[in-house]
């Protein structure tokens, strides 16, 4: 049995660290509340005055925000079913027997999409992307596409980098799980049937559940994150067809100096993310 | 019988390659332009032979600042991950080690803390570093950056040091070791590749991130992604200096990110796979 320890200790061990997360972490959320139930305009500071909800209505019932809302969840909605079926390939092809070497390779390789630095993934894509000089266009036989000036085409390539960076990823965590399933397991079932989808579907799948539901809510986060790639790329334009969530606020709050408006939208983001949280960790982390 | 057995391989063969290709080309790319003069850089369509030349480099390092700029990611990249360590080991210790009341509700808020969009804490830190004559500072990002990388830590070395048998705990307690010797002295040691791995991550997160160097500085601090956006102004934009910025944003990061390839994913899932 493990003794007793005294609050003191425990305190000293993880006391700093709780007062750093709580001054960076906590002390500017209360900030963000304060300046949400404000009139708080970076150009007019001298006018800055209590409002009380108006904000918050403003917000809730903004088409704007919503419809910034609704474009973040179509992009996990194209994107997440493409990087999950062809993560599922990817994955099944790296655990087939044989091909060490080239395995290998590819796994290594995998793992570079993934690690790249967001804004240079943007970065990329305006240079890969060019309608006049970019290497895509040439390799689809010299088309003369306009991807980043159409609305429709930008957010086909943004689904294409999401796709790129984070297909990976859904792979490596679906070949994790794969790997779980016992060898005689499998071997035994293989004799059974000569069908791969059966073999997938009642043996693998098990193993997978837990992988696939990781990737569903990490993709969730990370998709209402977005931020630096879609900058760097499409400032969310043209027009608003690109704007998700994290990079109209940042609009509101930087570019139309509306921080009172701003930082109500993040509350509101924060208490979505605050609940989308909440499930994960009754999933996974039971143990705790 | 070879018949069935080398027609999937065949498949096999096309299929890894195909994957080795789409991850590899980009970067391929994003090199090879970096190695063309504007005019190269500017050609339609785009040349796949031409000379190479360093100029991008030495323009965009010596005479746009970005080394400068690389040196401060480095800097504030390191420091922030020291920071993390320094603060995350002792914290994960007692979450390995000791119960507590509330113990719960800490993880549960140290997870949260990877999911919330930067968004979210970039508009009031704005205006907390502008009231303290902040903006600008290696420090600002520094402690920010502590939001991610301080749960990445915790995270990683708390799993590690739940590996380490309790059994050496007691022996050394009998021995009349503090709680701080027993971290220290028997499970740090034993602990070093949790450490060494969130280490990598916090680096590469705190390499990476462009917003809050975006926002929160504007020339003193500036990070090297915040950097290489600003090259993006203009109409007759400089994509060979882009890119050249780009490949050596990109380089260390790939490098960290081979060295700790098998923690990737465990790390990125922060151990929801095991």
């Amino acid at each position: 049995m493990r003794d007793k320890v005294s609050r003191r200790t425990i305190f000293a061990f993880i006391g700093p660290a709780v007062v750093a997360l709580a001054a960076i972490g906590i002390v500017p959320l209360l900030y963000a509340g304060w300046t949400s139930l404000h009139f708080f305009n970076l150009t007019k500071l001298k006018k800055v005055k209590f409002i009380g909800l108006e904000n918050y209505w403003d917000v809730l019932t903004d088409e704007v925000f919503w419809q910034a809302m609704g474009r973040t969840f179509f992009l996990l909605g194209t994107a997440l079913p493409l990087q999950i079926g062809l993560g599922m390939v990817i994955a099944l092809v790296l655990h087939q027997p044989g091909l060490t070497v080239l395995k290998t390779l590819a796994r290594l390789s995998l793992v570079l999409p993934m690690a790249t630095t967001y804004a240079v993934v943007g970065l990329l894509g305006q240079v890969m992307f060019n309608q006049k000089f970019g290497v895509v266009n040439q390799l689809m036989g010299g088309a003369d596409i306009n991807w980043i000036g159409d609305s429709t085409n930008a957010f086909a390539m943004i689904i294409f980098w999401d796709v790129w960076q984070w297909t990976p990823f859904v792979a490596l965590v679906l070949l994790a799980g794969l790997t779980m399933v016992p060898d005689e397991v499998e071997e035994a079932a293989r004799l059974e049937t000569k069908s791969r989808w059966t073999v997938l579907r009642f043996v693998q799948l098990p193993f997978l559940l837990p992988g696939l539901v990781a990737v569903l809510i990490l993709r969730t986060a990370d998709t209402l994150k977005l931020f630096d790639m879609v900058f760097t790329l499409t400032r969310g334009g043209p027009g608003a067809s690109t704007e998700f969530i994290s990079l109209m606020i940042q609009r509101v709050g930087f570019r139309g100096f509306d921080q009172g408006l701003a930082s109500a939208q993040a509350i509101i983001l924060l208490i979505i993310t605050i609940f989308l949280a909440q499930i994960y960790i009754r999933v996974f982390y039971k143990e705790v | 019988m070879t018949a069935r057995v080398q027609r999937p391989l065949w498949g096999q063969i096309i299929l890894l390659c195909l994957i080795l290709l789409i991850c590899v080309f980009p970067f391929y790319w994003m090199v090879t332009t970096s190695l063309k003069t504007h005019i190269v850089a500017l050609q339609a369509p785009p040349a796949w032979i031409f000379e190479p030349t360093l100029q991008n480099y030495r323009e965009a390092l010596f005479e746009d600042g970005v080394l400068r700029t690389l040196i401060n990611s480095l800097v504030i990249a390191v420091c922030t991950t020291m920071l993390a360590v320094i603060l995350g080991v002792p914290a994960a210790f007692a979450l390995a080690r000791f119960e507590f009341r509330g113990k719960k509700d800490l993880w549960f808020w140290f997870i949260t803390n990877r999911m919330v969009s930067p968004i979210v804490l970039a508009l009031p830190f704005f205006l907390i570093a502008r009231n303290l004559g902040m903006l600008d500072k290696h420090i600002t990002l520094i402690l920010i950056y502590l939001t991610f990388n301080l749960p990445i830590v915790i995270w990683i070395v708390t799993d590690q040091f739940r590996g380490i048998p309790y059994d050496l705990d007691e022996a050394a307690r009998l021995e009349g070791a503090s709680q701080f010797t027993i971290m220290t002295k028997i499970c740090l040691p034993l602990a070093m590749p949790g450490v060494a791995v969130s280490s990598i991550f916090a680096f590469i997160f705190s390499w990476n991130e462009l917003m809050f160097g975006l926002i929160l500085t504007r020339s003193e601090a500036k990070t090297a992604p915040a950097m290489a956006v600003s090259f993006m102004e203009g109409y007759n934009l400089p994509y060979g200096k882009i890119m050249a910025t780009s490949t050596l944003i990109v380089i260390p990061v790939l490098i960290f990110a081979l060295l700790a390839s098998k923690q990737l994913v465990r790390g990125l899932t922060m151990g929801a796979v095991k």
